[in-house]
């Protein structure tokens, strides 16, 4: 068999999800995210990690269109999308949960879920569906409460819930876990699991507490000051040294 | 809810076409659900249409223009209320359709100008809200800004307007006339040649009742549809909305169209109520106006426009009797108060506290 170039190019291709070439956002002077080749494949489940301000979520925000590049591209599906609008991205199968929770507060838990699924649902089913998503993240019983007044564990299950009714193929996740009891991260770990096993769904997600990050991830990026600092499995970054110290603000360059 | 499933399947055949349309009509956006509130409906609505026999044609042609007033209240109400977006300006509509149907129906006589003003006026309307609204939206205003572009655009025409009182200010035989307004406006006629019928007195109370429940009805269909979910989920937060895959930006341009639209009706209406229009309803005074209906009403809430708008401009029309400005400060009072003590507004406070008020009597019927 020949193994040229562009077959194997081809291949790669066909099992990367998400591709990013160079990309770097600069805000004045300030490189947020500089040169980032990210590579997420079909299927699996990444966590992006590194200190404060090491540019995940401007990272995130680039992935979905909020934030404009200033240098690079950015590759879904196999497809150049670095110009796209982000409702654009989100009907190509990119969905996201913001880092603080963005729910519609004054609305109902019922109505929270209608709006993303309706565009996946019709009329006469959107009721039961509702149902089944909201059952999917335990919040049946809070259906007619005003997102506002849920916990704040719940608010987070609510939007991934709302993220993932569109069935999207990607879905973005900043911080998942962020203010949640143990009890609760293990319940996200669960959804996060079932997500990716059951309904398919490649998830990159950004997170600090390295016990969801253990509990989730099948490969880590580690991002440090705007670059990719190192790449791996979780036992990788967590025995790689460099990472240590950049985790303890030891690094100098 | 499971009970309320099993009665529209206990009662007859014909029922699956009504509890279609009362599915269409219904949903958690709008306030107003179920069989006591259409019985009530009912009874509002007959109440309207036996009005006039009781009351003297002055009283008849008063109310009719307080109903006029309900589609400016309601343009605002989807736009500001549903959507969020918070228009200064849609008196600018209003007056200009207001002014289109008048330079229209003077110049092209009989029934048939009437009829064309009135579709030209309103499509003059729609299309300089689209204007207007594709500048700010694809422009990227910031929500603030939003009410202060509305605002200017509405003064300018306002000052506009008032400068026009040279006789080189006329299109045809239609004179603009400055702060004195345009006059011998006719009214308007529908029909043809001799089966035309002029809408006037009872006709005109009579037309604008229909347009209205047309409206209302057509509105609560438009809300508790998809595009309706769409529209308050911008309202309540645009950038989530948007990474559901919504294009935004565009809903938001075709809901500021569409109430330009439906001000523009409601203006064309209003001239040819008065046979007349000035530059005053390009005025900050008038501008004003619709943001206290609406918001004493109940903003995000199509009832709650209607009942604002007909209680305040009611409320208004009795203490301007007492003396001419004193009205503009208690309605900026009213609005303070329901700004301070009841944000959401009166009508869907009464509607939360009304089933318990009932059950305390033991009249609710279920």
């Amino acid at each position: 068999m020949t193994t040229s170039e562009s077959e194997i190019t081809e291949s790669t291709a066909d099992d990367t999800l998400l591709r990013t070439e160079g990309l770097t956002k600069r805000f004045g002077g300030l490189v947020a995210v500089d040169d980032v080749n990210l590579d997420v494949e079909r299927g699996e489940i990444r966590c992006l990690i590194g200190p404060n301000g090491a540019g995940k979520s401007t990272l995130l925000k680039l992935l979905v269109g909020q934030l404009t590049p200033s240098d690079g591209q950015i590759y879904y599906d196999g497809e150049d999308i670095t110009g796209y609008s982000q409702h654009d991205r989100a009907r190509s199968g990119l969905s996201m949960k913001f880092q603080v929770p963005a729910v519609y507060g004054d609305l109902s838990v019922r109505q929270n879920v209608h709006i993303p699924l309706q565009r996946e649902v019709s009329r006469k089913r959107i009721d039961v569906a509702i149902e089944e998503t909201l059952d999917e993240f335990g919040l049946l019983d809070a259906a007619e409460t005003r997102a506002a007044d849920l916990s704040h564990g719940q608010q987070q299950w609510l939007e991934i819930a709302m993220a993932s009714a569109l069935d999207p193929d990607l879905l973005l996740l900043d911080e998942p876990a962020a203010g949640m009891s143990v009890r609760e991260t293990e319940k996200t770990a669960e959804y996060v699991h079932r997500l990716n096993e059951e309904r398919g769904m490649t998830l990159l997600v950004i997170e600090h507490d390295i016990d969801f990050v253990r509990a989730i991830a099948q490969s880590v990026t580690v991002l440090h000051r705007g670059e990719v600092f190192a790449e791996g499995t979780i036992e990788d970054i967590e025995n790689d040294p460099d990472v240590r110290r950049i985790y303890l603000g030891e690094v100098r360059e | 809810m499971a009970g309320e499933t099993t009665t529209s399947v206990d009662r007859s055949t014909s029922d699956g076409m009504l509890g279609r349309l009362r599915k269409a009509l219904e949903g958690p956006n709008t306030l107003g659900q179920g069989r006591p509130f259409w019985l009530g409906f009912t009874v509002l609505v007959a109440l309207l249409l036996v009005y006039p026999m009781f009351r003297s044609s002055y009283y008849v042609s008063n109310t009719a223009y307080l109903l006029v007033s309900a589609f400016l209240g309601l343009s605002l109400c989807i736009v500001w209320g549903y959507t969020g977006i918070f228009s200064f300006g849609q008196v600018a509509f209003y007056g200009i359709a207001g002014y289109t149907f008048g330079i229209v129906s003077i110049n092209v006589t009989g029934p048939a100008g009437t009829m064309a003003g009135l579709l030209v006026g309103i499509a003059v309307s729609g299309a300089f809200a689209f204007l207007v609204g594709y500048f700010m939206f694809y422009g990227g205003v910031s929500d603030v800004y939003v009410a202060i572009i509305t605002l200017a655009v509405t003064l300018v025409l306002n000052t506009f307007m008032g400068q026009t009182a040279g006789e080189e200010w006329a299109v045809g035989a239609a004179r603009l006339g400055g702060f004195n307004g345009m006059t011998e406006i006719p009214s308007l006629a529908l029909g043809v040649g001799d089966a035309a019928v002029e809408i006037t007195d009872l006709a005109f109370y009579y037309f604008v009742v229909g347009a209205l429940l047309l409206t209302y009805l057509g509105l609560r269909v438009l809300v508790n549809s998809d595009i309706g979910y769409v529209m308050v989920g911008i309202r309540e937060n645009q950038d989530r909305t948007e990474l559901f895959g919504y294009d935004t930006q565009k809903t938001k341009l075709g809901v500021f169209t569409f109430g330009g639209v439906l001000a523009g009706f409601g203006g064309v209406v209003y001239a040819s109520w008065g046979n007349y229009i000035d530059p005053s309803v390009f005025g900050l005074t008038f501008a004003a106006l619709p943001i206290i209906w609406v918001a004493t009403g109940g903003r995000k809430w199509l009832s709650g426009a209607i009942v604002g708008t007909f209680a305040v401009t009611f409320i208004s029309q009795k203490l301007s009797v007492f003396g001419g400005q004193y009205s503009l400060v208690i309605l900026g009072a009213l609005l303070l108060f329901v700004i301070l003590i009841l944000p959401e507004g009166f009508v869907p406070q009464l509607a939360k506290k009304l089933p318990a008020l009932l059950d305390r009597t033991g009249g609710g019927d279920s």
